[in-house]
């Protein structure tokens, strides 16, 4: 199983990269887009803050993973690699996202609970999964932001905090969790183990 | 629904495991990667390695440590001790670690707070703080000093405009240790970190004191903490992070099992 993992230096790959490995993965990390024409699965990591993924347009990176998954391979968003798949976020309005899907990441709404959600939450998945096969309704994972993707009909999981939010998406050879599949325990390992079996489209 | 957080704490001395009784009595408890093993096996959500002599002795975090430790352990991780500057951080997030803990550091100066944020994400930085209460205050617990060293040295500063301050400066978490209740199993300083839970939006993790299960649902309720730290209750067999979160899930406290 080989993948590659793209550092756009937002935030720290270690982790992904131990998970995949103890998974039995062979890693290759790249900021460069050249890489990604002869990549077989493609994982865009990311956390902080949205305008981060500006880098990916300067550096080339952006009409790399367009291309990649126009040929079909399976491509996973974790955190803010997930939002980044969406038309754009208010955390950074002027920072357009890939826009495979067309909504926009808004903030939780300000009220009577913490923002950021961090911590453990449930999965309630929705439909069939590839990502998500074997995960069964209320297991946890692991998760840290403030902004989140609305419920639509490429969600595959939705959690709950203040509001339902999508906790994963899928659509075609493209998937996304909000949460951290590396840090999320054995559901998460069983994620990323589904990531790495997934049958290119 | 989003669960209470328990993490084990791991008090790190020259490579081992130590617990202090109010950071004075030092008992050894083993090997740092093998308790956060065995922690994150018996239920712990998250895993603090902390240290605890760095600062004075002006030592570096155990890189070595965290690596061994951070290799197959798939649940956060936050390393803390010693972590000065942001290279300090990046070295650290390297070995594996997924949150830093800062304390003096960012006493001494706060912009190291955004300047790891700006590299690693808010997420990744958790501000310690050491409390002690003021009892020649009419509200001691609110008005609590900032203490560094250690706990032996007190700044002056006040503890709640502090974690506002950490807070506007970036800082993911706020780690609050009460060094009045820590290592004393009485429980931990509830109206302390109410006070502070209720001045800032992000997390708080409340730290000192725990001995029983009492004690933890009293954090969690009165105390409003996000999460709870324990240390010594863990490494001595008297319960695990599993049979604990079972005990306060019967109390109706949401946590997150099976795990």
């Amino acid at each position: 199983m080989r993948i590659t993992v793209i550092d756009y230096k937002a935030g720290n790959l270690t982790s992904v990269v131990k998970a995949l490995r103890h998974l039995g993965a062979e890693v290759t990390v790249t900021d460069r887009p050249e890489p990604l024409a002869a990549a077989e699965r493609i994982i865009l990591p990311g956390v902080g803050h949205f305008a981060a993924t500006k880098r990916l347009d300067e550096t080339g990176l952006t009409p790399a993973i367009r291309e990649a998954i126009a040929s079909g391979i399976p491509f996973l968003g974790i955190c803010v690699g997930m939002q980044w798949l969406y038309a754009g976020s208010t955390e950074a309005p002027d920072q357009p996202g890939l826009g495979v899907l067309p909504e926009t990441i808004e903030r939780f709404p300000d009220g009577h609970e913490k923002v950021p959600h961090v911590g453990w939450n449930q999965l309630h998945p929705v439909g069939n999964s590839r990502l998500l096969a074997g995960i069964g309704d209320g297991e946890f994972a692991y998760f840290t932001h403030s902004w989140r993707a609305p419920v639509t009909a490429a969600t595959v999981a939705t959690t709950d905090y203040i509001q339902p939010f999508a906790a994963a998406v899928e659509k075609g050879n493209v998937y996304g969790t909000q949460f951290h599949p590396e840090k999320s325990g054995e559901t998460g390992l069983t994620i990323l183990r589904n990531f790495l079996e997934v049958t290119p489209c | 629904m989003l669960t209470r957080r328990i993490i084990a704490c791991l008090d790190v001395r020259d490579g081992r495991v130590v617990k202090g009784i109010q950071f004075v009595d030092i008992i050894d408890a083993g090997d740092p990667a093998e308790l956060a093993h065995r922690h994150a096996h018996l239920g712990a959500d998250e895993i603090v390695l902390l240290d605890i002599t760095a600062t004075h002795e002006g030592r570096a975090t155990l890189l070595d440590t965290v690596r061994r430790t951070a290799k197959s352990l798939f649940v956060p991780f936050t390393v803390g001790g010693g972590i000065r500057t942001a290279d300090d951080a990046a070295a650290v997030f390297d070995a594996g670690a997924d949150k830093v803990s800062i304390n003096s550091a960012a006493l001494a100066r706060p912009e190291l707070i955004g300047e790891i944020g700006a590299s690693f994400g808010a997420q990744a930085v958790i501000v310690a703080i050491d409390a002690r209460r003021d009892p020649t205050s009419p509200n001691p617990a609110r008005d609590a000093h900032v203490y560094v060293h250690g706990g032996r040295r007190d700044t002056g500063r006040s503890v709640v405009e502090w974690a506002i301050e950490a807070e506007s400066r970036g800082a993911g978490e706020i780690l609050l240790t009460s060094m009045d209740s820590d290592g004393m199993r009485n429980g931990f300083d509830c109206e302390l970190t109410a006070a502070v839970s209720e001045s800032v939006r992000i997390p708080v993790i409340a730290s000192g004191g725990a001995g029983t299960v009492a004690h933890f649902a009293e954090v969690f309720g009165r105390g409003k903490a996000d999460a709870a730290l324990a240390a010594s209750i863990f490494h001595f067999g008297v319960s695990s992070a599993r049979a604990l979160k079972e005990e306060l899930a019967q109390q109706g406290i949401p946590v997150r099992l099976p795990c």
